[in-house]
């Protein structure tokens, strides 16, 4: 017994770090300054990272360009998988497994093939209807999207209406609500949970496209495709501050939905109003959903504006000129070492550092002095990725 | 006073192959409490919702206040159903829910509040308007559920075997109170229950179904003393049946020869034997008497169950058992003790001849 809790508790351990340690070194990692994504040596504590991200103005018009795609996504994508699944639902039981296979096998389909396909359809609609406009990256995009994203909204509906009690609509017409009205009072309402799901999914899908994005959005580029193209430039920790950015939010979002989600229920099973919780003035407003995000959200902004004050240059210029001296020894050392060599006239040539020491050291090459951390232009491809201080080059 | 009246016009409904209802052809009058009485699979439910207007019958006509029901849906028929789950709206609150047919009629938040409050003084259940219905008990839900319906001001209440769900004690209580709307609104209830108790409590008239079919329509205590179908008889209330061949009838009574004895009794449903017809005699066990002389006959006592009121006590006379109710003489009297020989007997009117046909545990 007792040994199985202690294995218990170690795989327990074991899942979790498995599972979490990536994201905590990776949050970590954001506010080092080291050039590299990196904990250990620990440089400085530093928020430049974030500034970074949002310095980086390919970035930028790739998350608005996200964000207008991923509206005009959810906006189509949550009445077509809502319409799709009542319409499964009102099938009899043969047909329904039919298309419920054609349905879901946008899912299945290569993301590829279905970004290539979009343009080569719309090529020829927008060309044979000569209607140009619609060959944008924008719209192509969305309805290259639409084709699978709507299927995941429809299995979210799916799974709700297997709750529906249909003779809650039968109930609403015999009390002489007209069809629609039983639609808007009953099953809307019912299926509201579902609604916020199914956006909150179909937006995280759109967002997060690749494979059918790459394609569909032409020449233009998406959050995702653009920090696809930086990342193959070498990574650094604007990404990392990127991460924590994402994971922030996700807490905030699942941490409100918590509270939403509990009080609902409380306030269904009648729980609501015995518990002590819910009965003192007190924590019942402090455990509204409201309330909640709205504390979440003054907590996180406190915390972003301590950090935006914070001026980690003094400390960096510390560790620079702890590098300038580092190297400065080196390089006296080397120079007494060439005079050695020279004395004795040999014609080998000076050992330098390779290329590797400077990507795992940082340090020691006799290459220009190191750039001050924190850089609002983006690093050469090795050198960002390796935390080397070789001359920067532009991006692409 | 609106005319109330229901009227199924020769009604068959079939699903597929299967016939739910056949042929049903009855009129439920104007203010009436009317049960619809049967096994579940009898095609109760089937015959409500054809009322109701969820769904056409194949053959006949609904007709409502005179009117041919055809092709009008639910919303527009002058129907109120209540569910046998209720069905109350769980996202609203108990106000929200018995104003519901007044909203969707467009009828102003105020003057729908007010009538909540009204529905809510009527079911005696003032106060509980904000709640929502998963924090009601099981009566008040039913309460709820009806006061909706109610707040459509419907000709006609249908019921779904609404107490179903609810314990013996709070059923017994709710017949009552059933009752009590039912009389104070003057609204048509067409009742539906497979609780033969409840139906013959509460109804004016009760029509019997089985396999679809209504065996027989009549105010409770003549369907209970004058059933006109071996199920009828073996399904309302108990019943000792026996086998026998008719030797002869005379007017309103006939002879059956049975293994027991040949025995005396009324033709039910007032048919016409001959000699050497096969028959059913059924005597309920609160006839047999002990010691009456008319139909008299020897039986063996094998066993009792005690339950207050009524001994039910069970006696044996060649392979037949028969069941017998008698009254709990207290502990100044005495009842007749396991093993021993009972001389039994039953006044000719009060035991009835029927054809040979299905029987309640075979439905
Ligand atoms: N939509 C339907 N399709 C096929 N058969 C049905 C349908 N509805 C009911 N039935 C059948 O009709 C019979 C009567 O059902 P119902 O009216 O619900 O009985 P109850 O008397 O218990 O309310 C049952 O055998 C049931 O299986
Ligand atoms: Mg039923």
């Amino acid at each position: 017994m007792n040994r199985h809790t202690l294995f218990g508790g170690a795989y327990a351990i074991a899942f979790f770090s498995f599972l979490f340690g990536p994201l905590i070194i990776m949050s970590m990692t954001a506010f080092n300054s080291s050039r590299f994504p990196r904990v250990s040596p620990w440089e400085c504590f530093t928020t430049g990272w974030f500034n970074e991200l949002f310095g980086n103005a390919r970035l930028m018009e790739g998350l608005l360009n996200s964000v207008i795609i991923g509206v005009g996504v959810v906006a189509l994508a949550v009445p077509i998988g809502l319409a799709g699944a009542l319409a499964l639902s009102e099938l009899p039981a043969k047909l329904r497994a039919a298309l419920y296979t054609v349905l879901i096998l946008p899912i299945l389909i290569p993301g590829v093939v279905l970004g290539i396909s979009t343009i080569v359809l719309w090529g020829q609609i927008s060309r044979g209807m000569g209607a140009g406009f619609l060959y944008n990256g924008y719209f192509l995009t969305i309805v290259g999207q639409i084709t699978f994203v709507s299927a995941y909204a429809m299995l979210v509906f799916i799974a709700r209406l297997q709750r529906f009690d249909a003779t809650q609509t039968e109930a609403a017409l015999d009390l002489g609500a007209t069809p629609g009205q039983a639609f808007r009072k009953i099953l809307l309402p019912f299926m509201a949970p579902a609604i916020g799901s199914a956006a909150f999914i179909t937006l995280l899908a759109s967002f997060e496209n690749y494979n059918t994005t790459v394609f569909t959005v032409l020449s233009e580029s998406t959050f995702t495709t653009a920090l696809a193209s930086k990342v193959r430039h070498g990574t650094d920790p604007s990404l990392s501050a990127l991460a924590v950015i994402i994971i922030t939010i996700t807490l905030v979002g699942a941490l409100t939905n918590e509270a939403l989600q509990r009080r609902k229920e409380a306030e269904m099973g009648g729980r609501a109003s015995r518990s002590p919780l819910y009965l003192n003035p007190v924590t019942r407003t402090l455990t509204h959903p409201g309330v909640v995000l709205a504390i979440l959200v003054a907590v996180i902004g406190g915390i972003s504006y301590a950090g935006s004050q914070h001026d980690s240059s003094v400390c960096e210029a510390g560790v620079l000129q702890e590098k300038l001296d580092r190297q400065e020894e080196l390089r006296a050392a080397q120079r007494a070492k060439i005079e050695a060599m020279e004395a004795e006239q040999e014609k080998t040539l000076p050992k330098s550092n390779s290329a590797f020491g400077g990507a795992f050291g940082g340090l020691g090459t006799p290459a220009p002095a190191p750039e001050p951390a924190p850089k609002p232009e983006s690093p050469s491809a090795f050198g960002g990725a390796f935390g080397g201080i070789t001359a920067p080059k532009t991006d692409e | 006073m609106p005319d109330r009246s229901v009227l199924l016009d020769h009604i068959t409904i079939r699903f597929g192959n299967f016939t739910a209802v056949d042929n049903a052809n009855l009129k439920i009058n104007s203010g009436e409490f009317f049960s619809f009485l049967g096994p579940s699979g009898c095609g109760k439910t089937t015959m409500l919702r054809c009322i109701s207007g969820f769904s056409e019958p194949t053959e006949g006509k609904v007709l409502i206040g005179g009117k041919d029901m055809a092709g009008v849906g639910p919303n527009k028929r002058p129907t109120a159903l209540i569910f046998q789950h209720l069905a109350l709206f769980p996202l609203m609150t108990v106000a929200e829910n018995i104003a519901f047919p007044l909203e969707v009629r467009g009828v102003s938040k105020k003057e729908r509040r007010k009538k909540a409050d009204e529905l809510l003084e009527m079911i005696a259940l003032p106060g509980i308007g904000d709640k929502k219905p998963g924090e009601l008990s099981g009566g008040q839900k039913q309460r709820v559920a009806i006061a909706r319906a109610l707040a459509v001001e419907p000709d006609i209440l249908l019921l779904d075997e609404p107490l179903s769900a609810l314990d013996l004690k709070l059923r017994q209580h709710m017949r009552t109170e059933l009752r009590a709307i039912q009389k104070q609104v003057g609204v048509t209830f067409i009742y539906i229950t497979h609780d033969q108790g409840e139906a013959l409590t509460m109804s004016d008239r009760v029509a019997v179904m089985s396999r679809g079919v209504i065996e027989q329509v009549g105010e409770p205590d003549r369907i209970y003393n004058r059933p006109r179908s071996a199920f009828v008889a073996s399904f309302v209330g108990e019943n000792n049946a026996v086998e026998g061949i008719i030797k002869g009838q005379s007017g309103e009574t006939a002879a059956l020869e049975t293994p027991m004895g040949t025995f005396e009794a009324r033709v039910g449903g007032g048919r016409k034997y001959k000699a050497g017809d096969k028959a059913l005699l059924f005597v309920r066990p609160e006839q047999l008497i002990p010691g009456e002389s008319a139909n008299a006959f020897q039986s063996v006592l094998s066993r009792q169950e005690f339950e207050g009121a009524t001994n039910h006590v069970f006696a044996n006379t060649g392979d037949q058992e028969l069941r017998i109710s008698m009254v709990n003489a207290g502990l100044a009297g005495s009842l007749p003790g396991q093993g021993e020989t009972l001389s039994l007997g039953f006044r000719p009117l009060n035991a009835t001849i029927l054809p040979v046909g299905h029987m309640a545990s075979e439905a």
